[in-house]
């Protein structure tokens, strides 16, 4: 099912191998993703995201759905806002939860290391201007919070701001009364989560072989690809 | 000079003491021959009239628990001795010195014509092993553990059973050398030889481990392995043990015995799971007596485990599995105190069964009828080292093709290396009832524990530092961690989700949701049951902060003076940048301050009158919490207005007090004598960041005192008095005198 021309031939498979990393047949069952995803259109956008049932249940849905649609993970000038993405895009984005591959030098290592966390710094920064404030940073919290029923924003608010002190204290050290912490950027939070190894936890298995069960997808007036 | 004389004096002091107490063991365990002669005497002569006996000796009385006693105290008392030497405990491991220590005593007690103890296999299996595998599993890091427990099983399944088989076959094609003598051994036998010495020992691997600090992911592996190992060395035992006397072993009997792996490790952790979830339930109703709580979670365990014993499952997976299902549900349910217990407890009793095994480990060997056989030993020991290196690069080679970090071979190098045999050979061995065979059995067995613990365990150390190997990240509690962990787990269950297939992120997430919306509401009394993981964290960090607080006894004073003081700053200077300011009223702002005052002072008359019956309902809890919501609420808003407002004088006090919330099954006292310094005290940052000094527990912990980043922000409680004081004078308005007054009075 779907017009030929729309998938991309061998060469652009190429392309993307190598633009991204993966393997010819990850790419291709990626793209049988996006293709089920998208409906066989040539873009996906955000709507296509809310098919995902699964993804009803995950407390920070909106951000990662964002960070799919966000120009600074696409390592290319795209004028904002960014209301559809093509499977190059997808597929970039995808490419961070690439697990490192073995035989990496220590310095590919560290810039892996590097982007992963860049990843993550652009989803709490949800305006775009390179730090996270308080506010930004308690909206975390609350989301990841709201995973649970029956909470106060008091102690969402209590946790955020423990967090921000502590971020604050190790990168600042101690401040001037009159001086004031703007927010976090993104050397602060490299310096944050130097502990937290997140080369080897920031990664997801992708598929070699075609053993996908491709997860449901609600159906809306729309003749479903199962 | 008079530094050398003391240390001179000390040890003298410290080797004194030990002889004098190795003699009292082996008077102990002497026969008490003499007694009964006293007493006979006493009845002789007086027969005519009994004369009332103003001092008798009646050591028969109270010779079992005597001796008990004795030995006991004589372990802990080597083990104190270790440290009074500090170059040998460097280099050497402890389980090493108390094998050595063993030996001497063993030999003393031969030299003596006694009878010394032996390591008897119900001692051993009941009452030494169950406490170090309750704390083991107890504390087991449950992420890694459940992140590697592929690789985990495959190791301690597929490695123990290829270790096994090929000592066996291998010793048998050995023992059919002429020139060994040993002919007589038949395969069976061999192969029950082999299922014995193939296991590798969790004592011995917690012992060494413990002390060089490798990093987490292979002292889970080499440590799951010696856990889980032991449903495959329960099975193979007991099957070749019965076979050995029939001699030979049918296509029926060999699948009886895969079947029989599945139905004792299944149901081993069957049973533990069971008891686990009884115990949970139990802590649910414990709130109206605390003081027995850590009571029901070492009963159950140790019921577990015995249960499972009565039925030949593994005891040891039955052990693991109740401690790990049970801890959640109990520790939100029990007290502070409780859990402090628990965790001491288990502690304290796991490290004196470790100790005895190792004493007793060499006492035994100095006592047992020995069968030195050179080939048979030799090979012996070749072959383990060989098997062991084949079956790690053999199995990494297949894991690695499944698993997402790879394996380096450096790491295969740590895990095979780190295979140590121990106590749990030995005593199987023990159980041998074949004479001719076991004592040669036993002497290669003992060879070849003797080597790994000695040679393995004192050359690892260095050896890891050679390969530079990566060590144990002192991780502190810091809730920006816990804050990325969980992001990151529903970041990755949900790219799970985009891409289509149901991976392992997916599964830990429904299994997440199902415990929260049911399980949780069984086992977990009242509203801590809706409590988010997160949450707890952070409550705990502030909980343990608020204690200590409270304890150093200068406690919410100051709390209420920064907010107070931040609040006049607040409200007078704009912040530069516009942002949403929360601001609370004055008013109420005094009306938390007035009723945290109380609160404390309530607790303080409280704890003066201490007794066991108080402990009921647990008025400090109560407070603390109180105090904890209030302080929290108050104290973070206020700060939080400008983000710091940590007073410029605070300098760096050189030995500025440090503290990070170590791993949670280290146990750390901490010094009460020490009060913090004057300058350092201001800063009041509880959460996360360091607190107390503390000086933990298990040996071999050297510097705690670190650096982070320019930064020492130190310790809590603080100097009551100058904090007034500082806390104006660093603020450029006058700051709120009043309150000031209020907080002191």
């Amino acid at each position: 099912m779907g017009s030929l021309q729309s998938s991309p031939s061998h060469q652009d498979y190429v392309d993307l191998a190598e633009k991204t990393g993966f393997s010819f047949e990850q790419i291709s069952i990626l793209h049988k993703r996006f293709k089920q995803l998208s409906h066989n259109e040539d873009k996906l956008r955000r709507e296509h995201f809310g098919q995902i049932t699964d993804l009803h249940a995950n407390p920070i849905r909106e951000q990662i759905v964002e960070a799919f649609f966000d120009k600074r993970n696409f390592y290319q000038e795209i004028e904002e806002p960014v209301s559809e993405i093509s499977f190059e895009n997808f597929l970039v984005v995808m490419s961070n939860f690439r697990p490192p591959s073995d035989n990496m030098s220590q310095e590919k290592l560290v810039k892996v290391r590097k982007e992963k966390l860049r990843f993550l710094f652009n989803m709490h920064d949800t305006d775009k201007d390179g730090t996270i404030t308080l506010e930004e940073y308690r909206h975390v919290v609350e989301e990841l919070l709201s995973y649970y029923e029956a909470l106060e924003t008091e102690t969402a608010r209590g946790i955020a701001d423990a967090a921000m002190l502590e971020v604050a204290s190790i990168t600042r050290g101690h401040m001037e009364p009159d001086e004031f912490y703007e927010g976090i950027t993104f050397e602060h939070f490299l310096k944050l989560l130097e502990g937290f190894d997140i080369e080897s936890r920031m990664n997801i298995r992708f598929m070699n072989m075609d053993t996908t069960t491709l997860c449901k997808l609600e159906c809306r007036n729309k003749v479903c690809s199962e | 000079m008079a530094g050398l004389g003391s240390v001179c004096s000390r040890r003298l002091a410290g080797f004194v003491s030990l002889l004098l107490l190795v003699f009292m063991a082996v008077i102990g365990s002497a026969s008490p021959d003499a007694a009964t002669g006293a007493n006979e005497t006493l009845r002789n002569s007086s027969e005519h009239r009994k004369a009332f006996p103003v001092l008798a000796f009646n050591y028969e009385h109270v010779s079992k628990p005597f001796v008990i006693s004795l030995w006991i105290l004589l372990a802990l008392l080597m083990k104190l001795g270790f440290h009074l030497i500090p170059r040998v405990s460097h280099i050497v491991p402890e389980s090493c010195l108390l094998i050595f220590v063993g030996l001497l005593v063993g030999g003393i007690i031969k030299a003596m014509d006694q009878t010394p103890p032996v390591l008897d296999t119900k001692l051993f299996f009941l009452y030494l092993l169950p406490p170090i595998i309750l704390d083991a599993g107890y504390f087991l890091p449950i992420r890694p553990f459940t992140e590697n427990m592929g690789t985990i099983l495959v190791f301690a399944v597929v490695g123990t059973l290829w270790n096994a088989f090929f000592i066996g076959g291998m010793m048998f094609a050995v023992c059919q050398i002429e020139a060994a003598q040993v002919g007589h051994v038949d395969l069976l036998s061999c192969l029950l030889f082999g299922s014995i010495i193939s296991a590798v020992d969790p004592v011995a691997v917690l012992a060494v481990f413990e002390e060089i600090h490798i990093n987490e992911l292979l002292h889970i592996l080499v440590f799951g392995e010696s856990l889980l190992n032991d449903a495959v060395t329960v099975v193979l035992y007991h099957l070749f043990e019965e076979f050995a006397h029939e001699g030979t072993v049918t296509v029926g009997d060999a699948l009886l015995g895969v079947v029989s792996f599945f139905v004792v490790s299944v149901g081993g952790v069957m049973v533990g799971f069971i008891y686990g979830v009884l115990g949970a339930f139990t802590s649910r109703f414990t709130s109206h007596s605390r003081v027995i709580e850590p009571l029901f979670v070492f009963l159950y365990s140790y019921m577990a485990y015995l249960s499972a014993e009565v039925f030949h499952l593994s005891g040891i997976m039955s052990l693991i599995a109740c401690g790990v299902i049970m801890r959640p549900y109990v520790e939100a349910n029990i007290s502070h105190k409780s859990y402090t217990t628990i965790k001491y407890f288990l502690k304290m009793w796991s490290s004196v069964s470790e100790t005895l095994i190792f004493i007793f480990l060499g006492v035994s060997t100095v006592e047992g009828p020995h069968n030195w056989n050179w080939i048979f030993v030799i090979f012996t020991l070749i072959l383990c080292l060989l098997s062991r290196v084949l079956g790690v690069v053999g199995l990494t080679f297949i894991i690695n093709k499944f698993r997402i970090i790879k394996l380096t071979k450096k790491d295969q190098f740590i895990v095979a290396y780190g295979g140590l045999r121990g106590a749990i050979a030995f005593s199987l061995g023990f159980l041998l009832t074949d004479t001719e065979k076991k004592d040669m059995f036993l002497t290669a067995i003992i060879t070849v524990i003797f080597f790994t613990v000695f040679v393995q365990g004192m050359t690892i150390r260095p050896l890891v530092e050679l390969l530079a190997v990566k060590k144990k990240k002192e991780s502190k509690a810091s809730i920006n961690e816990e804050i990325h962990t969980q992001f990151l787990d529903h970041l990755l269950t949900g790219i799970e989700d985009i891409c289509g297939h149901y991976g392992h992120h997916h599964w830990k997430d429904k299994l997440n949701r199902f415990n929260r919306k049911y399980v949780k509401k069984w086992l977990i009394a009242g509203d801590r049951s809706s409590e988010p993981q997160l949450i707890s964290f952070y409550n705990k960090m502030e909980m343990k902060e608020a204690m200590m607080l409270v304890e150093s006894g200068s406690a919410a004073k100051l709390p209420s003076l920064a907010s107070a003081a931040s609040l006049q700053n607040a409200q007078q200077r704009a912040p530069p940048k516009q942002r949403a300011i929360p601001s609370i009223s004055k008013t109420r702002e005094q009306e938390i301050r007035k009723i945290l005052r109380a609160n404390l002072q309530k607790t303080r008359q409280r704890l003066r009158s201490y007794s066991r019956h108080d402990l009921f309902s647990d008025p400090f809890e109560d407070s603390m919490s109180e105090i904890r919501f209030r302080k929290q609420r108050v104290q973070m808003e206020r700060r939080m207005s400008h983000y710091l407002t940590v007073p410029a004088n605070r300098q760096e006090t050189p030995s500025a007090r440090k503290v990070w919330f170590e791993p949670e099954h280290k146990v750390y006292t901490y010094d009460e004598s020490e009060s913090p310094r004057d300058g350092a005290a201001l800063e009041t940052l509880p959460d996360t960041v360091s607190l107390l000094s503390e000086s933990p527990q298990r040996p071999g912990q050297s510097s705690r005192l670190r650096k982070r980043g320019d930064t020492e922000p130190s310790a809590n409680a603080p100097d009551s008095q100058e904090e007034p004081q500082k806390l104006s004078r660093c603020f450029s308005d006058p700051g709120p005198k009043e309150e000031e007054e209020e907080g002191e009075g």
